[in-house]
C-alpha cells in the first residue's frame, strides 16, 4: 500500500496538469460515455504502475482516453476499440489479459488448482481405512503413565 | 556517539540471535537441558538489543540528526513530530528494522509465555525464530543499514514523501507487520514439530492463539491500508489488486485457512499434515510478500536486474527458508500419523471445503501477481494482469464459500446432517432475501446481481446469529435459561459468530459502493451547484493556507439536503515545499455508513476548477466489517487464554494464571 502511495505521488509529480477524467473529455451521449468508462477501466496506463487509464492522471492516459472516445464516436464496437488499442500498444495495455497460449496457465490456474485440490481430498478420504487414530504415547509418556497407575494400584 | 551505540546494539543482536538459533538446536540433539535453556534468555536479550537499536534510530529522527544518511533522506526539521517518528519506517531501511523488531518481539513473547511447553519443543521453536532473525539482521546490516553516517552532515533533510505524511503511516505498517511477521511463530512451531516428528492436538492448541493474533493484526493492517489509500489518493478507490496489496492479501487468505484447519486439528486431531503445511505456506507467503515489495522486482524486472543486491539477498532468504521447510516437510511428513476420521458432510468436511477454496483463492491471487513477472522473465513478453482478472476469478471462488460459511458451525463434528442445517438456515436466507428486497424497493432499481450480493451479506449476518440463537436455545427453553446459556457460551463461539458477521458486513459494503456509487466530474465556479446522493453541494470558492511544511489551496462547499444546510466540506490540494510535490486532501463527510467524497482537480483557464464528487453508499461497512472480524479474533483469543492451561503441571499452582500462548 505504502509503495502504491509513493508511486501514485510520483505520477502526480510527473504529470501535474491533468486529473483522471476531466469534464472536457466527457462525451455528450451518456450511453457512449458509459461504454468509454467501462473500456477505460480495462486499459492500462502505460507509464503507470498498475493503474487503469480511467484512474490515472498521466498525460498519456488522457491521450488514450481521448482515443477510445474518438473510436467509439466513429461507431466502433467495444471489441474493435480493444483490438485497435492492442494493435498500437500491444497486449501489455490490457488489464484483463485475453485467453491465448501465453495466458492459458493464468486463466486455467484457478480451475485446475481447485479441481486438483478437490480430487486429492476425495482420494485421501477414500483411501483412508479404519486404522487407529490419534497420537500414540511416547515411551516417556508410557513410563509416566505406568508410574502414575502403579502408584494408584 | 549514540548512533554508533544503536548500530553496535544491532550487531550485538545479530550475535545474540545466532546464539539463540544454534545452541538450543545442539541442545535438543544432545539432549542437553542447559543448552536448551539458553533459548528464552537469548530471545529476550535479542529483543532488548533490537529495541534499543530501533529507539536510537527513532531518536535520530526526533532530533533531526542529518548526519545519519537515512534521516537526511527521509526527514525534515519542520516536519510535525508525529511524522518524524512514523517516518522511521517510511523508508526501506527503517521498515526492515521494524520488521526485525517485530520478529524478535514475537520471539520474546514466545519465550515469556511458553514456560509450560515441553522443553524440546520450546527450544526448537525459539531456535527457528532465531534463524529467521539471523537472516534479517544480516540483511539489514549488509544491504540496508540505516545507521550509516554522512560527512559533512547536511544542514537540512530532504523530507518524507508527502503522501506518507499522514496518520496512516503511523498505524498501517506496524499493524501489517504484526500480522505478517506474527505468522513466523506458526512457521517455527511447524518446523519444530517436523524436527521432533511428533505432533498432536496440544500442538494445535499452542499454535492457534498465535495464528489468531497474527491474523487479527493482519486483518486490521490491510483494512487500515485500504482506508488510507481511499482517503489519501484522492480518486476514491479502496482496493486496487496492486501487487503490493496482493502481497499482504495472500498471507491473509492462507492465514485464514490456517485458523480453520488448526481448529479441526485441535478439536479432532485430523488434518495434521495439512495444517503443518499450511503453517509453513502462510509464513512463506509473508516472506514472498517482503521479497516482492522490498526487492524492487515489481517496479520492473530491469530495475531489479540493475541493482540486485537487496533482491538477491531476500531471494536467498526466501529459497533457504521456504525450500528448507518444504524439504523438511517432504522428508518428515510421513512420520506424522493421520488423525481422526470424519464423513464428508461434517464440521470437518465444511472446514476442509473452506481450506480448499481459501488456498485456491490465495494461489489464484499469487498466480495473477507473479504471472506477468515470470512471463516476461521467460519469454520477454509483457502482459498486464489487473483488477478485471482478479475480480472475476476471486469473485467466482468466493461465491460458494460465502454461501457455505453459515453451514459450517451448524454441522456436527464427525458426521453432520446438511438437510437439518439447511432447514435451520432457512430463516437466515429468508431474512437476507427480504432485506435485499426492501433495499430494492427503496432504491427502485439497480443491477440484479447487486441485490443478490446484498442478500448474501444479510444472510451471512443472520446465519452467524442463527448459530448463537440455536446454541442458547432461544425459543426452546425458558427465557432466563436461554439467557444463562447465551452468556455461558464459550468465547470461541462468539468469536466465530463475530468474524462471520464481519464478513457479511464487508460484503454489504463492497456491493453497496460498487453497485450504487455515483460520480460527478464537473468544472465549477463559485456559486455553482452539484447534486450527489440526495445532497446539493454549493461551491463557495477557494482559500489559500499555509501548513508547517506545505502550502495549500482549499475549496469550500456548503452541503444542503432539501434546501436545508446540513454541513460543509473543505477539499484541498497541497504543495509540499521541500520536495515540490503536490497531494490531494479529499474532503469527506460521513452520513451513517455512507460518505460524500469531494476531490479537487485542476484550475481551468477561465477561473473554474475541476471538482469530482462521489456519493459512496455503505462504503464504511467495508472497514467496519474488517474491524468486526478482528474483534472476533480477539474474543476468540480471550477464550483460549482460559482453557489453554491444560498442559500445566497441576502441583505447581501459580498465583497468577499465566497465559499459555
Amino acid at each position: 500500500m505504502m509503495r502504491r502511495l509513493l508511486l501514485a505521488a510520483g505520477f502526480i509529480l510527473s504529470a501535474l496538469p491533468a486529473f483522471a477524467v476531466n469534464p472536457d473529455e466527457v462525451l455528450s451521449d451518456p450511453a457512449l460515455e458509459a461504454r468509454a468508462r467501462a473500456l477505460s477501466s480495462q486499459l492500462r496506463c502505460m507509464v503507470c504502475q498498475n493503474q487503469s487509464i480511467d484512474d490515472s492522471n498521466a498525460e498519456l492516459a488522457r491521450d488514450l482516453r481521448l482515443l477510445v472516445r474518438e473510436r467509439l464516436a466513429n461507431g466502433d464496437s467495444d471489441g474493435a476499440v480493444i483490438d485497435y488499442v492492442v494493435s498500437r500498444y500491444g497486449e501489455f495495455v490490457l488489464l484483463n489479459p485475453r485467453l491465448r497460449g501465453e495466458t492459458l496457465l493464468l486463466w486455467g490456474a484457478p480451475a485446475v488448482l481447485f479441481l486438483a485440490g478437490a480430487t486429492a481430498m476425495i482420494l485421501f478420504v477414500r483411501r483412508r481405512g479404519g486404522g487407529p487414530t490419534g497420537t500414540p504415547l511416547s515411551e516417556a509418556e508410557k513410563a509416566e503413565l505406568e508410574k502414575l497407575t502403579g502408584e494408584r494400584n | 556517539m549514540i548512533i554508533e551505540l544503536g548500530h553496535y546494539a544491532l550487531v550485538l543482536a545479530l550475535a545474540t540471535v545466532l546464539v539463540q538459533s544454534v545452541l538450543p538446536l545442539i541442545g535438543t540433539i544432545r539432549n542437553d537441558r542447559s543448552l536448551m535453556a539458553v533459548a528464552p534468555a537469548a530471545a529476550l536479550a535479542g529483543f532488548m538489543l533490537v529495541l534499543f537499536s530501533f529507539s536510537v534510530l527513532t531518536f535520530a529522527y526526533i532530533v533531526s540528526d542529518f548526519s545519519v544518511g537515512n534521516v537526511w533522506e527521509n526527514s525534515h526539521s519542520l516536519k510535525p513530530m508525529i511524522y518524524k517518528i512514523s517516518g522511521v519506517w517510511g523508508n526501506h531501511e527503517g521498515s526492515m528494522l521494524l520488521w526485525l523488531l517485530i520478529l524478535v518481539f514475537f520471539s520474546a513473547l514466545v519465550a515469556t509465555f511458553s514456560a509450560n511447553l515441553p522443553e524440546r519443543l520450546r527450544a526448537n521453536v525459539l531456535a527457528v525464530q532465531g534463524l529467521i532473525s539471523v537472516a534479517f539482521a544480516l540483511f539489514i546490516l549488509l544491504t540496508s543499514n540505516p545507521f550509516l553516517r554522512l560527512s559533512p552532515a547536511p544542514a537540512e533533510g530532504k523530507d518524507l514523501n508527502p503522501v506518507l505524511q499522514d496518520i496512516g503511516l503511523a498505524i498501517h505498517p506496524p499493524l501489517l507487520y504484526l500480522g505478517y511477521v506474527g505468522f513466523s511463530v506458526c512457521f517455527s512451531f511447524a518446523i519444530a514439530a517436523l524436527i521432533e516428528g511428533r505432533i498432536d492436538a496440544a500442538w494445535a492448541r499452542w499454535v492457534r492463539p498465535w495464528a489468531l493474533a497474527a491474523w487479527s493484526f493482519l486483518t486490521a493492517g490491510i483494512a487500515m491500508g485500504s482506508y488510507w489509500a481511499y482517503y489519501e489518493l484522492g480518486w476514491g478507490g479502496w482496493w486496487f489488486w496492486d501487487p503490493v496489496e496482493n502481497a499482504s492479501f495472500i498471507p491473509w487468505l492462507a492465514g485464514t485457512a490456517l485458523l480453520h484447519s488448526a481448529l479441526v486439528m485441535e478439536k479432532r486431531e485430523a488434518l495434521k499434515i495439512w495444517t503443518v503445511l499450511l503453517a509453513i505456506l502462510t509464513f512463506s507467503m509473508s516472506l514472498l510478500g517482503t521479497f516482492l515489495v522490498r526487492s524492487g522486482v515489481l517496479t520492473s524486472v530491469h530495475a531489479f536486474a540493475t541493482d540486485p543486491t537487496r533482491g538477491v539477498f531476500i531471494l536467498a532468504i526466501l529459497v533457504i527458508f521456504i525450500g528448507g521447510a518444504l524439504s523438511l516437510f517432504a522428508f518428515r511428513a510421513a512420520t506424522l500419523k493421520a488423525g481422526g476420521l470424519f464423513a464428508p458432510i461434517s464440521r470437518e468436511g465444511a472446514l476442509v471445503l473452506n481450506n480448499l477454496i481459501l488456498t485456491t483463492a490465495a494461489a489464484t491471487v499469487l498466480t495473477g501477481t507473479l504471472y506477468p513477472l515470470l512471463l516476461e522473465a521467460l519469454t520477454g513478453e509483457k502482459i498486464s494482469v489487473g483488477p478485471p482478472f482478479f475480480n472475476l476469478t476471486f469473485g467466482l471462488l468466493m461465491l460458494p464459500l460465502l454461501l457455505a460459511v453459515p453451514f459450517g458451525p451448524l454441522l456436527a463434528w464427525k458426521r453432520g446432517d446438511i438437510l437439518a442445517a439447511g432447514q435451520r438456515l432457512f430463516a437466515a436466507a429468508a431474512i437476507g432475501l427480504v432485506l435485499s428486497a426492501a433495499v430494492l424497493y427503496a432504491k427502485n432499481g439497480g443491477p440484479v446481481l447487486a441485490y443478490f450480493g446484498l442478500a448474501i451479506g444479510f444472510y451471512l449476518i443472520a446465519g452467524a446469529l442463527t448459530e448463537l440463537w440455536l446454541r442458547a436455545g432461544i425459543g426452546k427453553v425458558a427465557a432466563n435459561v436461554a439467557f444463562r446459556r447465551f452468556v455461558g457460551l464459550p468465547g470461541s463461539a462468539f468469536g466465530t459468530a463475530l468474524a462471520h458477521i464481519g464478513v457479511g458486513v464487508t460484503v454489504i459494503g463492497i456491493i453497496g459502493v460498487t453497485a450504487f456509487q455515483t460520480e460527478h466530474v464537473v468544472e465549477m465556479k463559485p456559486g455553482m451547484q452539484v447534486e450527489a446522493g440526495g445532497f446539493t453541494l454549493t461551491f463557495d470558492g477557494m482559500r489559500r493556507g499555509q501548513g508547517p511544511n506545505y502550502t495549500e489551496e482549499s475549496g469550500h462547499f456548503m452541503v444542503a439536503r432539501g434546501g436545508v444546510a446540513v454541513t460543509e466540506v473543505w477539499s484541498s490540494k497541497r504543495l509540499y515545499t521541500a520536495r515540490r510535490m503536490p497531494t490531494t486532501e479529499a474532503g469527506i463527510r460521513t452520513f451513517g455508513f455512507s460518505q460524500l467524497y469531494v476531490s479537487l482537480g485542476d484550475a481551468m483557464a477561465d477561473g473554474g476548477i475541476v471538482v469530482r464528487v462521489w456519493w459512496k453508499p455503505m462504503i464504511l461497512c467495508i472497514w467496519i466489517g474488517a474491524l468486526i472480524m478482528m474483534a472476533g479474533g480477539a474474543v476468540s483469543l480471550c477464550d483460549r487464554r482460559l482453557r489453554v492451561g491444560a498442559p500445566q503441571k497441576a502441583r505447581k499452582v501459580k498465583p497468577v494464571l499465566e497465559a499459555a500462548e
